[in-house]
């Protein structure tokens, strides 16, 4: 194993020289930013690189007026709060979910499906779902809000801020970075979107997007691909991942999204307006959406002063860049969303990449 | 009365049923000449000039889960806090917090278990204590055990004994009691053969001091935080790097599994039957011979060393050969989900 | 972008399974994958099977995976 890895090296230091400089790769997705720290891959792999975090964390994205209006229903005796762990951290204007479980209503579920349970047990409860994530974690919204349809439940009330990767990744190159080299594409992702998704960004901008899981291995080898594209001058669609990923994707989980998302245009905490990026619930679940049902108006968020989560969820920067990473924006006291969640780049920094000199 | 049926306000009141409690639910379960004397305070013979103290509070939810329940948590805990310092144990108390409708038989269900852990390590429960608080007031139930122990004569433990070059053993794998507690626990409820590692450490920590004496530097039970918690502790405390390798970190596979699942780090979670020692580098495969020799240590093995170094530091050498920190837990960790 | 395990789906009941993951009993909900069999394996996110996975393929590089095949074998050996 050990020789492939050393093997993979050598063929990116290869590359490296002949293109004559370094570069720059996105890891669209916080959980490979995550894993690739985990695995001790940023200090061995060689110098000839340089790894961009991306957007891809969809706490990080979640704008501060979606969370406050969360709070704000969680602040209702009626309403039960269905969120997934990661989104507790998220700070609103008013503090996080997490400072304000004190009234024992916001759940942290691990399924969709539970969302659903909570809706069905607690009757006389409205039951928020708050439903974050990118393609990966959509159609499992969708496949509850079908179910909750046809089985009549009239409490369960799903807050869509469900984002789309691909529109987030040209906006990226068309405006935001253009020193995007090449993409280290989300593996559970192009599960669902399939591998093909990519082909816009290798023909219009002729990048490199090569699909891999997140096993240590797996991302060698992905790196080890798009550098040697890179190194070639071309562009193409690459996957380490072809156990779970394949060119079309999951079919039925895309017809499930279709079926029950419009797509829209949608605002990326840090990144801004991008069009035709978020999915709200089609108009045949109104009754179960919850922007509809209880008559969300999403405010406009405050600007953080010096922060600066965009520059980094756009791989402008590094998190050690930002002037305030370990001092006062930390894991305990996050200012930014980058800081916030367990995927943030910042986070990950500050966990993986600090040291404490000796006294 | 009643060992059957539910605490009521009245148990913990101090009159007639807090002592037909304690006649007819724990005494008859503790079964020591110390206990039944119910006097205010157990008198004990020692003869040492060096004592060890220790006490700790439980209120893990669920009450009973695979492989223990509150009450031998409870004993084990305090037992191990006094093994790790190179105690022998020589009493604990138990001081019991019940809310108010707690079926009589949960109680004495927990209350044997405790006594039969204490019983197996030799070591009496020699007094207590009873309180009722009205529902709502505690969790079903939370217990304190305190504990004294006697050092034996060849501890040598301390931050201080720590130098670079000792080597880090662990007692056997890491993240089963914890990742027991969250799969009974997160909601997704899923059955598993996970049991917790739940038991008393006594017979391999003053098994090693007496076998190595001074070669044995430190002992801790990583608890809360995991062995991430008690690696960063030793590098602040004894000033100095510690470096492990995750290919030699003993991990139950079904147990790693779940980790993935709930999206934790299994460094994080919490150990309750284990060790950490950190011994001088030459007698290194000795100890983790000895710790092998024994039932409780049969997975023991030496996951890395001391370090020279300026920053105060827990480095880990990943599967593929890379190096990452382990940095100290953020307190409570949230399963990953996107 | 999310983390998703291997399971072999061990109980099938509709679009409810049961899948093991390496002694771990999850259960999933199967309408994203409509064609699953008893015995597959699948990626499981979220308390959802995504897809069918390759076993072959996936051992290749898959550590977790690699576990379940030792775990199946020699029942609870120990890593490390």
């Amino acid at each position: 194993m050990l020789d492939m890895i050393n093997r993979a090296y050598k063929e990116i230091a290869r590359a490296g020289q002949t293109l004559g400089r370094k570069m720059n790769i996105m890891e669209v997705c916080g959980t490979h930013t995550v894993s690739i720290f985990r695995a001790g891959l940023r200090d061995a792999l060689p110098d000839c690189l340089k790894l961009l975090s991306g957007p891809g964390c969809p706490v990080c994205i979640t704008d501060q007026g979606y969370i406050d209006a969360v709070l704000s229903l969680s602040r209702r005796d009626d309403c039960i709060i269905a969120t997934y762990g990661d989104m507790i951290r998220v700070p609103g204007r008013d503090g996080s979910l997490e400072q304000n479980t004190g009234r024992g209503n916001i759940k942290i579920i691990l399924s969709a499906q539970d969302a659903l349970k909570l809706a069905i047990e607690n009757p006389n409860k409205k039951v928020l779902f708050v439903a974050v994530g990118f393609e990966t974690t959509t159609p499992a919204t969708a496949v509850i809000a079908g179910q909750a349809l046809r089985q009549g439940i009239k409490n369960l009330f799903i807050f869509s801020n469900h984002k789309l990767v691909i529109p987030a990744m040209e906006a990226l190159l068309s405006e935001k970075n253009h020193r995007i080299d090449a993409f280290l594409c989300p593996g559970h992702v192009s599960v669902i979107i399939g591998s093909d998704a990519y082909k816009p960004i290798v023909e219009k901008f002729k990048r490199p997007c090569v699909v891999s899981g997140f096993e240590p291995m797996q991302i060698i080898f992905a790196i080890s691909e798009i550098c040697r594209q890179l190194a070639e001058g071309t562009a193409s669609i690459g996957s380490v991942y072809q156990a779970a990923v394949t060119p079309q994707g999951n079919k039925t989980a895309q017809k499930i999204i279709s079926e029950s998302f419009d797509i829209v245009d949608g605002y990326w905490r840090g990144l801004g307006k991008i069009g035709k990026s978020t999915l709200k619930l089609k108009e045949k679940f109104s009754s179960l959406d919850a922007e509809k049902q209880f008559g969300i108006q999403l405010a406009l968020e405050e600007d953080l002063t010096g922060c600066r989560c965009g520059e980094v969820l756009c791989g402008l920067i590094d998190p050690c860049d930002c002037g305030l990473f370990a001092q006062n924006c930390t894991p305990d006291s996050p200012i930014g969303p980058c800081m916030v969640s367990s995927e943030g780049a910042c986070a990950a920094w500050y966990k993986y990449a600090r040291g404490k000199r000796r006294s | 009365m009643a060992s059957s049926g539910k605490i009521l306000l009245a148990h913990g009141g101090g009159g007639r049923l807090t002592e037909e409690l304690i006649r007819s639910v724990i005494l008859p379960v503790f079964d020591n000449q110390t206990l039944s004397g119910l006097t205010d305070s157990a008198e004990l013979e020692l003869d040492a000039k060096s004592i060890c103290f220790t006490t700790d509070s439980y209120v893990i939810k669920p009450l009973f889960f695979n492989g223990g329940d509150i009450g031998k948590l409870a004993v084990c805990g305090t037992l191990n806090d006094l093994a790790v310092s190179g105690a022998k144990p020589i009493a604990i108390s138990m001081a019991l917090i019940i809310e108010e409708g707690l079926e009589i038989e949960i109680l004495r269900k927990i209350l044997i278990s405790a006594a039969q852990t204490a019983k197996k390590q030799n070591v009496p429960i020699v007094c207590g204590d009873t309180k009722v608080v009205e529902a709502g007031g505690v969790d079903k139930l939370f217990i304190n055990t305190s504990g004294i122990g006697v050092k034996i004569p060849q501890a040598k433990l301390g931050f201080k004994q720590i130098f670079p070059g000792d080597a880090i053993i662990v007692s056997g794998t890491i993240g089963d009691h914890g990742m027991t507690i969250m799969s009974q626990r997160e909601g997704i409820k899923f059955e598993s053969s996970l049991k917790s590692d739940c038991a008393a450490v006594t017979e391999i920590c003053i098994g090693l001091v007496e076998a190595f004496g001074s070669d044995i530097k430190f002992m801790r039970d990583p608890t809360r935080g995991g062995l991430s918690a008690t690696l960063n502790e030793i590098a602040n405390q004894a000033n100095c790097g510690v470096e492990i390798y995750e290919e030699k970190l003993p991990v139950n596979p079904t147990v790693r599994a779940a980790a993935e699942i709930l999206g934790f780090d299994i460094l994080e979670i919490a150990n309750e039957g284990k060790v950490v020692a950190v011994v001088a580098a030459q007698k290194a495969q000795s100890c983790l011979d000895f710790c092998r020799s024994l039932q409780i240590g049969r997975d023991a093995a030496i996951i890395g060393n001391i370090a020279e170094s300026d920053y105060l530091l827990v480095e880990l050498e990943t599967f593929i050969k890379g190096r990452r920190i382990v940095q100290m837990p953020y307190g409570r960790e949230l399963p990953r989900i996107c | 972008m999310c983390l998703a395990v291997p399971a072999k789906i061990i109980e099938l009941s509709g679009s409810d399974a049961i899948a093991d993951c390496v002694g771990n009993r999850i259960q999933a909900n199967i309408s994203l994958v409509p064609e699953v069999k008893l015995g597959d394996f699948v990626l499981i996110h979220a308390g959802f099977a995504i897809t069918v996975i390759d076993e072959e393929e996936a051992k290749k590089t898959w550590k977790l995976l690699e576990d379940l095949d030792n775990f199946n074998k020699t029942n609870n050996k120990v890593s490390g």
